[in-house]
């Protein structure tokens, strides 16, 4: 009856609930990432190139060819192949570039840090500028703000990106020199500091070379301000969308009531329910810009996870392809893991379920 | 149409509040719909262009005024900017830019079209079934699913077409076995809810089979909430096959897809800059135009599903 | 003596396909420090009035009155500036359902104390909102502070919330239907909680409800509308004596134990009325 006995009858069932979740999550994972192996592994298996060609080269002769055949495994049964793909994927070895000759998993963990520099960057203009831009979108609804925040989210998301991003080069680098060019950094600066991190704004500002991060900057600024466009747009709408029925609630009222002025009944009370939801949501965007990162960093030689993927496909690198997809699958599971666990931190009830 | 009432005029006939048969109720319902989509002028605009495309799609013979793939005088056309002569100047194959953009009109419907007919079938066909007899059923059927959800799109698509080879068709495959998943979660959500409905008692108390149920009346009834979500994915599935046509995977050369034609367009981009702006207009447009009619169908169908 | 607050051709419009339906036509009373009940079905447009009298009108609506005074104020043409002082600090609401009326992300404590501080009180914030969980019979107030809404049983949240509402000490509580959401049992218990603190702190009180039985118990005195209109006032001790048709029929409808009312008589309505 009160509240003190169902607090108390909360606590101690709470921890088996959680533990219960953990292993369902755990579980999903597992699967998820298992399936992931199987998608990659199938479609290495029926992909047109010849993977021993690929390790022994072209003009091998007959006896070094069935070596290799053997030796990677391809005449025993499928399964068994699997099960050694599965293996190696587990400890990393995704066997071995044939564009720079080196294990696929270093290539991915030099390609990594620039995709990562360049997404973070993005999905921070997008929230800082999507959430704001949202909200006040809520507020007048049906208002002219709301239609143009309505038109230019609409044509962020019908713009191809690799379009838009030639349109920039041409504007802000090639006619106005306004950002510097393609690629993360100009030569010169290249050599200024040690790439300890790999983030070069994290990098060059660590290590005091502020010309180097202005390079840097400059360099990253328009690619990361387009896919920063993109998740802004998406986020804009969601924000929207959420605020819209949060405003709608009877705890608004209650704030009006107590007398508490409109911008804190926005920005506090109906901001911070909307969160919960908007978190997953952004989550998702961070994760969709590792995907928008294959085109960008095309366009801008930004040299990256995504470019590393289209260049290895552009030559047929099959290894380096299935591993980045993996590695980018992986990715995606873990920023779901992360939007969950995030889910769970902002909302009470899911936190004390009692 | 044999109506007994011929002094009603169509519109009267159409809002009628006891409609005398089945097709005069679905075609008021139609009509009612299409009374309050044409008062959402975005969503107009968008049905505008699409239409507009389809036309072009179709007329393209007509409309082009010059042949897509054989170009000109190679001394004298190439790379002209936009005059009377070539709306939209010529490329670096002396090739007249709008008419390649108003043939790209077709592999761009091409694409749309193919994807949704082999998506959504997959896509209900799995929801549907796995909605329908839940169990381990549902359990692999949605474990599947969520694999495939958990690849990024565009990524998986790259993968599909790096096994496949490149081509239009295989990028088509490629998109469409990427884009069945969300399909399915919804046809399943749907069928959740009507799975129990006392109507699907009735008829399995009928000793209707399982198919026949799932085909007859539970498909039916998913199918709308399915088609407007694959209208609110074409503008995406028109960007995915642009940017793999875009890094040379779809369509190949000398093919006028508006993605190909801007990679083709790229390294003149500072000296030329129409050849890879036009068909980047055209993809831009198009997909808009996709956009805005999902947008507004949605408004009126379904005011509250803003996802 | 003044009167705390004046109502004067009240009336509240909503756009409709078929023009403005107004759900309010012109509602006059005056109310002092005392417990005023308002009674009616729902639609009859009574929550619409004690929200209008705080100036809660749903944006799409609009409402217009001839007199619309609070202790001399002025509340047609008061500005934000003016309403934030009077909301919370001097007239506030406790509404039906606290499941719904408290924000669920923010704890018990910290929406209290907002309302403390926001009306200057910001070192005693704390201490006054425990004081106020007491008064409002919570014994653990420490505890109901930390914990979030949907912690709380019904009953706790809508004590919490009148906590919340008089923690101020406001001179005018509107009470929404504070307990049709809550279990039989634990109604009572609330309704006596707000009946002593309103009569304690010398409050007037608008009690909004469609139980009629319970509001002329419960206050001095009774309005009864219905379809936007006050049909009938009366004293509440002497309900008896209600002559409108409409208020026969709701009390004809409470069964009573002694006597023998089967079948119970269905509440007539009739056309009439709503001129």
């Amino acid at each position: 009856m009160s509240t003190a006995t169902s607090l108390a009858e909360g606590r101690p069932r709470a921890l088996p609930a959680i533990l219960g979740k953990a292993i369902r999550l755990l579980a999903t994972i597992a699967v998820t990432i298992f399936g992931l192996l199987v998608v990659t592994f199938l479609i290495g298996r029926v992909v047109p190139v010849d993977p021993v060609l690929a390790v022994v080269g072209d003009r091998a002769s007959q006896s070094t060819y069935d070596k290799a055949f053997v030796e990677l495994g391809l005449d025993r049964p499928l399964y068994v192949q699997f099960g050694l793909y599965v293996e190696k994927a587990v400890t990393g070895d995704f066997g071995e570039s044939l564009l720079t000759k080196k294990p696929i998993i270093e290539d991915i963990a030099r390609a990594f840090p620039a995709t990562l520099e360049l997404a973070t960057v993005a999905i921070l203009i997008g929230t800082l500028f999507g959430i704001p831009v949202g909200v006040w979108a809520a507020v007048r609804q049906g208002k002219l703000v709301d239609q143009v925040v309505r038109i230019i989210g609409l044509m962020g998301y019908s713009a191809p990106i690799f379009w838009l991003g030639l349109l920039g080069l041409l504007l802000f680098y090639a006619k106005w020199g306004i950002v510097a060019g393609p690629g993360r950094i100009d030569i010169s600066y290249e050599y200024a500091f040690t790439p300890t991190t790999g983030l070069f704004l994290i990098d060059t500002a660590m290590q005091g070379q502020w010309a180097a991060f202005r390079n840097v900057v400059s360099h990253i600024a328009l690619p990361a301000a387009l896919l920063g466009y993109f998740s802004m747009a998406y986020i804009a709408r969601m924000t929207r969308s959420f605020m819209l029925n949060e405003l709608a609630q009877e705890y608004v009222v209650t704030a009006r009531v107590k007398g508490v002025a409109e911008w804190r009944i926005i920005w506090v009370h109906a901001l911070r329910n909307a969160a919960v939801p908007l978190v997953t949501v952004i989550t998702l965007s961070y994760a969709s810009l590792l995907e928008g990162s294959v085109l960008t960093e095309t366009v801008f030689a930004w040299p990256g996870l995504g470019q590393y993927l289209t260049n290895s496909l552009q030559n047929a690198d099959m290894n380096a392809v299935l591993g980045g997809t993996l590695l980018i699958g992986i990715i995606f599971v873990g920023l779901n893991l992360l939007s969950d666990f995030l889910y769970t931190v902002l909302d009470p009830r899911v936190r004390r379920r009692s | 149409m044999s109506t007994p009432v011929p002094r009603q005029s169509l519109g009267e006939w159409l809002i009628s509040e006891q409609p005398a048969s089945r097709n005069q109720a679905r075609l008021g319902q139609i009509w009612r719909t299409w009374v309050l989509f044409s008062g959402n002028r975005l969503g107009m605009i968008g049905l505008g262009i699409v239409v507009l495309l389809v036309l072009v799609a179709i007329f393209a013979n007509v409309i082009a005024p010059y042949d897509p793939l054989l170009g000109g005088d190679l001394r004298t056309e190439r790379l002209l900017p936009p005059s009377w002569d070539h709306l939209m100047g010529t490329d670096d194959l002396a090739r007249d830019i709008f008419s390649r953009v108003v043939h790209g009109a077709r592999l761009t419907l091409l694409v749309v079209a193919l994807v949704a007919i082999i998506a959504t079938p997959i896509g209900l066909l799995v929801g549907t079934v796995s909605g329908y007899f839940g169990g381990w059923v549902d359990t692999l059927l949605m474990r599947i699913t969520d694999i495939f959800l958990a690849f990024p799109r565009l990524i998986l698509a790259l993968a599909f077409v790096a096994a496949l080879g490149p081509g239009i068709e295989n990028a088509i495959i490629a998109i469409a076995i990427t884009s069945w998943p969300p399909y399915a979660r919804l046809a399943r959500a749907e069928t959740l809810t009507i799975r129990n409905a006392e109507h699907i008692d009735a008829i399995r108390l009928q000793g209707a089979s399982a198919p026949r149920i799932i085909w007859g009346h539970v498909v039916p009834l998913c199918l709308s909430s399915v088609i407007i979500r694959v209208t609110l994915d074409m503008a995406g599935i028109i960007l995915t096959a642009a940017g793999l046509g875009f890094l040379g995977l779809g369509a190949q050369p000398p093919q006028p897809e508006w993605g190909a034609m801007i990679a083709g367009g790229r390294r003149f981009i500072i000296d030329y800059w129409w050849v890879a702006t036009m068909p980047g207009i055209a993809i831009f447009a198009v997909s808009l135009g996709f956009n805005l009619l999902g947008d507004g169908l949605r408004d009126v169908l379904d005011p509250k599903a803003e996802k | 003596m003044n009167p705390l607050l004046s109502v004067e051709n009240l009336r509240i419009a909503f756009p409709s396909r078929q023009g403005p339906v107004e759900v309010v036509r012109g509602v006059s009373f005056s109310l002092g420090r005392e417990r005023l009940g308002i009674v009616g079905e729902s639609g009859s447009g009574k929550s619409q009035t004690g929200r209008a009298i705080l100036g809660l009108t749903p944006v799409t609506g609009t409402a217009t009155a001839d007199r619309l005074e609070f202790d001399g104020i002025d509340l047609r043409n008061a500005s934000p500036r003016q309403w934030r002082k009077l909301r919370g600090a001097r007239m506030s609401m406790v509404m039906q359902d606290p499941k719904f009326s408290l924000n669920p992300v923010m704890t018990i404590g910290k929406q209290l104390m907002e309302a403390v501080k926001l009306h200057g009180g910001k070192s005693e914030a704390r201490d006054k909102s425990l004081a106020m969980l007491e008064a409002v019979q919570i014994r653990d107030p420490e505890r109901v502070m930390a914990a979030f809404p949907h912690e709380l049983s019904g009953g706790m949240g809508q004590r919490a919330m009148i906590a919340m509402m008089l923690v101020t000490e406001p001179d005018l509580l509107i009470a929404d239907e504070p307990t049709s959401a809550l279990d039989v049992t634990v109604q009572i218990e609330v309704l006596r909680i707000l009946d002593r603190l309103v009569t304690e702190r010398g409050m007037g009180l608008i009690f909004i409800s469609h139980d009629l039985r319970l509001v002329s118990t419960f206050c001095d005195r009774v309005l009864v509308m219905y379809a936007g209109r006050v049909v009938e006032e009366l004293d509440a001790r002497r309900m008896d004596e209600a002559s409108h048709p409409y208020t026969r029929g709701l009390l004809n409808c409470l069964p009573t134990i002694t006597g023998d009312t089967r079948p119970l008589p269905v509440l007539a309505r009739d056309d009439a009325w709503l001129e």
